[in-house]
């Protein structure tokens, strides 16, 4: 993988979204950490919550949307509660999910699941994922 | 009437400016028309009114002519104002009696392609400040007495500082200090930054120097109960607390101190040391004596003879339990302010667990184990591994302190270089944001740190825990430049807090009715060249009183509140504007409403009648828009004047012409407005200006009055409230536009022909857009009927103090 990422002009338009989105100025963000060291699910994700906010302020779409951790982030507000620079994570979060849902990719095709798995999976589970993973 | 009272002599003058003005505007047009204004005696143009010839020009003509009046129809007041008010003065005239009418920044340069219209804008000024001037009254200059005699509140370095430098150029001093010794927070310290002196051995002698010098008056153990009076008469009164023995005899023998069976916190180490309940604060205090700390001991707490041992064994007889607060009364010239700072209180971050667990300390609890080794008394074992944690109670607007504490960045990399210089196999790290090592050295001494071995982690640490296995305590972060999470097991963990002003400091911003920054320090005058005063005259600001500081900062700000004493001292005398605000006590009716709506404290009640002190008034203007009784005015903005100056304004508005009343304070927008037109940057030349001295000052009377006269539009222009000399200008000024907009729906005219902006002097842009928006408003709005101007001032005085309803 390439070390050196562009500064484009789409990066900027990424920011403006999520930030319009989200409604925080992600700009503000210090990069001091606290998020990601209050963060319980930290050891699952892939980039951190400090991380997330970076590349964000550079508009890495591809990388911030491919990410485990917008969908791991549980919306437990401590790293909100933390932040010195009084920023809502979990609504940075919560934009890029919408980004990626507005998409609307299926990601699960209800047909092809079988009567038989129909039954044996978790009702709110599936009703769930339906949800957020088809349109 | 006397008529020859009425008859004035008023002199005209105006200025081509080199060109600057003259091809732009005609200038033998606007005096023309000037002299064609009854009292104008002479009206003349001149090419460079400010050189030596164009001053003389006026101070010959003020005497041949016997003119009492003299405008000048040139540039800013702002600019050659000062020049202008001197040549007055030199031709016998006071120096109030000068008007400039602003044709140079209002209309030759805004409006450099509209040749006409400029012209025309031109004498519309002109005539504005004729008419002004008609009105203007010869004063003369404020002067108060002022002696040599100085209170400085607060004995830490700043207060010292200043002290000494004060008591050696010969000016009598009164140091207040309320614990028992002088010395402030730098006697806690261990060594400075960044050349490691010891900080006790660089401040004892000053210390000892305050304690001897004939010059100053210590008072400690003492606080300022109040402060009344100005400049010159600050007549304060100070509370000396008992200290239970008399200075005078203690001779600090000790024998008190081993007899005393109480122990108590020794605040003096941050808590972690005990002392008696009879001790001396510290080492090397000044004044080196004894006092017994109120409520551990067991006399004062339970009386009749209870315990009692100190006074037994005392071979001075110094100890006196009947000891009574003392209150003295001072009379001073001038006040330095030099409450210092607090550290601030790790406990409000409850994450890192201070005070709960044993291994967190503070910043000041490590200097003082830092210094306690260094005399070989260990108060508290570091351990192999120490980590520092940067900005608790910094940067961070979740406890509303947003701000940067500027001295926890080196102090904790000097720290972390003392504990790894005691002992090198110590493990030391400092989990930081930022480091900031601004000052002279400070970033060599960054490096050396690092050249020894601290480590740098880029992370703010997120919480604290301890192992409950060995007490160790258990630090987590991320490591922001590997993208990674880190965490350790460490023996101490120092958090390096930040600073915030002093406990004490809220009684005296209160008692001399200070302005506070929104960091909740005291604001200076201005943050670029007044960065020492404050904007009550004779009140200067020391140290971090003012905003966090090292201690080089605050010794030089303490130097220069000192000099700023000194030139208004030396004077002997204090000149001022008599711009002020009086009260016409023949309509005073005694409602007092004006004294709560004076941010000063100027305004007092005297046999049923509200009197205003001159002295003390800084001239915002707002008690006036308060007045039910119109019996409040002000010099050099009277309300004749301004209504004056509006009608002029209004007065030669042709058929389908619109204007637009801008109302600007004198501080921030007005000069703004004159950067506009120094940038040549075109706006609406249907604009007519109207200096006030703030946003305030503009009434909602006058408002609706500007209407009444023809106004299509006003603007009120104030300075944002953090560059406002005036702290509630900007609330009265949306209290009077909300009445007034009260009064013009009333009428039936459209609220939005009225505005309030708040400005800071870079606005240039949002100037310009915000009159042109108005101006292509009115092209669609159109001009207002003369029903409706006239149904505004139907009781009008009913309406805006709701006194009778209809």
């Amino acid at each position: 993988m390439s070390k050196t990422v562009e500064i484009t002009k789409e990066a900027d338009q990424f920011l403006k979204k999520i930030e319009e989105l989200s409604g925080e100025k992600i700009t503000s963000c210090i990069q001091c950490g606290i998020c990601s060291g209050s963060c319980p699910m930290i050891n699952e994700m892939d980039l951190t919550p400090a991380q997330i906010m970076s590349k964000t302020q550079l508009g890495q779409e591809e990388e911030l949307l491919n990410s485990k951790s917008i969908w791991i982030c549980a919306s437990c507000f401590n790293c909100k509660v933390r932040c010195p620079r009084d920023l809502d994570l979990a609504k940075v979060a919560e934009a890029l999910r919408q980004v990626v849902l507005r998409k609307a990719v299926d990601k699960i095709n209800i047909d092809a699941i079988s009567p038989e798995e129909m039954m044996e999976l978790p009702q709110i589970a599936l009703v769930a994922a339906c949800r957020r993973l088809t349109n | 009437m006397d008529e020859k009272k009425n008859k004035q002599r008023i002199g005209v003058y105006v200025c081509h400016c080199g060109g600057n003005i003259s091809e732009v505007v005609d200038v033998k047009k606007v005096a023309e028309e000037a002299s064609k204004i009854g009292d104008v005696v002479l009206s003349k143009d001149y090419p460079h009114m400010c050189s030596e010839l164009g001053q003389q020009m006026v101070i010959n003509d003020a005497k041949k002519n016997n003119l009492d009046k003299v405008v000048i129809a040139a540039c800013s007041p702002q600019f050659q104002g000062p020049t202008f008010m001197k040549t007055l003065e030199k031709a016998g005239l006071s120096p109030y009696v000068l008007e400039m009418a602003n044709i140079r920044e209002q209309a030759a340069w805004p409006h450099f392609n509209e040749h006409e219209k400029a012209t025309e804008k031109s004498i519309e000024l002109t005539k504005m400040a004729i008419e002004k001037a008609r009105r203007d009254e010869p004063l003369q200059k404020g002067e108060i007495e002022i002696g040599n005699r100085v209170l400085v509140i607060g004995g830490g370095i700043a207060g010292i500082q200043a002290s000494l430098d004060l008591a050696d150029a010969g000016f009598k001093v009164t140091l207040v200090e309320k614990e028992p010794s002088i010395g402030g927070k730098m006697a806690q310290l261990s060594r400075t930054f960044p050349t490691e002196d010891c900080a006790t051995c660089i401040l004892s002698p000053k210390m000892a120097a305050v304690g001897d010098h004939p010059n100053i008056d210590l008072k400690t153990y003492s606080e300022i109960e109040s402060i009344n009076g100005f400049l010159g008469n600050f007549k304060v009164k100070i509370k000396r607390k008992p200290r239970y023995v008399y200075e005078d005899k203690c001779v600090a023998c000790g024998l008190c101190e081993e007899k005393c069976p109480v122990k108590i916190e020794d605040k003096f180490n941050e808590g972690l040391s005990q002392t008696k309940a009879i001790h001396i604060q510290f080492d090397y205090a000044v004044p080196f004596k004894y006092y017994i700390e109120e409520s551990p001991c067991l006399r004062l707490q339970y009386g009749g003879n209870a315990c009692g041992l100190c006074q037994k064994v005392c071979p001075q007889d110094a100890i006196d339990f009947d000891m009574k607060p003392k209150y003295e009364d001072i009379t001073v010239d001038t006040i330095i302010v030099a409450t210092g700072f607090d550290i601030f209180d790790a406990r409000e971050k409850p994450e890192y667990g201070f005070g709960k667990l044993k291994n967190v300390i503070n910043g000041l609890q490590m200097e003082r184990i830092i210094v306690k080794a260094a005399e070989g008394v260990e108060l508290k074992q570091l351990g192999k591994k120490v980590a520092f944690i940067q900005c608790i109670g910094s940067r961070d607007k979740q406890i509303g302190r947003p701000y940067c504490s500027r001295i926890c960045c080196m102090y904790a990399i000097k720290q972390a270089s003392l504990v790894k210089k005691m002992d090198p196999s110590r493990d030391v790290y400092i989990f930081y944001i930022d480091i900031r090592a601004f000052g002279k050295s400070y970033e060599e001494y960054y490096n050396r740190a690092q050249e020894l071995g601290v480590k740098f982690i880029r992370g703010k640490v997120a919480e604290l825990m301890e192992n409950p296995d060995n007490g160790k305590v258990i630090v987590k972060a991320e490591d922001t430049l590997n993208r990674q999470m880190i965490q350790g097991e460490f023996d101490t963990v120092s958090l390096s807090v930040g600073v915030g002003p002093n406990a004490a400091t809220d009684k005296i911003v209160n008692m001399l009715k200070l302005a506070k920054s929104s960091d909740n320090f005291i604001q200076e005058a201005h943050p670029k060249f007044r960065p020492v005063d404050t904007l009550v005259p004779g009140v200067f600001l020391a140290g971090t009183a003012q905003g966090p500081k090292d201690i080089p900062d605050t010794v030089a700000q303490a130097s220069g509140a000192a000099a700023r004493a000194i030139a208004l001292m030396n004077q002997g005398k204090y000149f001022f504007d008599p711009m002020y605000a009086f009260v016409n006590s023949e309509k005073c009716d005694g409602c007092e409403l004006c004294i709560s709506s004076c941010p000063y404290g100027a305004i007092k009640m005297e046999n049923g009648k509200a009197v205003i002190n001159a002295a003390v008034c800084k001239g915002c203007g707002v008690c006036i828009g308060h007045c039910p009784q119109d019996a409040i005015d002000m010099n050099l903005y009277s309300n004749e004047q301004l209504i004056a100056e509006v009608k002029t304004a209004l007065e030669s508005k042709k058929e389908g012409e619109h204007r637009i009343i801008i109302f600007a304070d004198d501080m921030t927008s007005y000069r703004l407005i004159d950067s506009v037109g120094t940038a040549k940057m075109a706006y609406s030349s249907d604009s007519r200006i109207i200096r006030v001295p703030s946003g305030g000052r503009v009434t909602a009377d006058l408002i609706v009055k500007s209407f009444y006269y023809g106004a299509d539009a006003v603007i009120v222009a104030d300075a944002e409230e953090k560059s406002s000399p005036y702290s509630t200008s900007k609330t009265e000024m949306f209290r009077n536009i909300e009445i007034a907009k009260k009064i013009l729906t009333d009428a039936g005219i459209e609220t939005d022909r009225l505005l309030g902006m708040n400005f800071v002097t870079v606005m240039l842009v949002a100037f310009v857009k915000t009159v042109n928006k108005y101006d292509e408003m009115l092209n669609q709005l159109g001009t207002i009927s003369k029903e409706k101007r006239e149904k505004l001032m139907i009781n009008l005085r009913e309406k805006l103090f709701g006194v009778k309803h209809e």
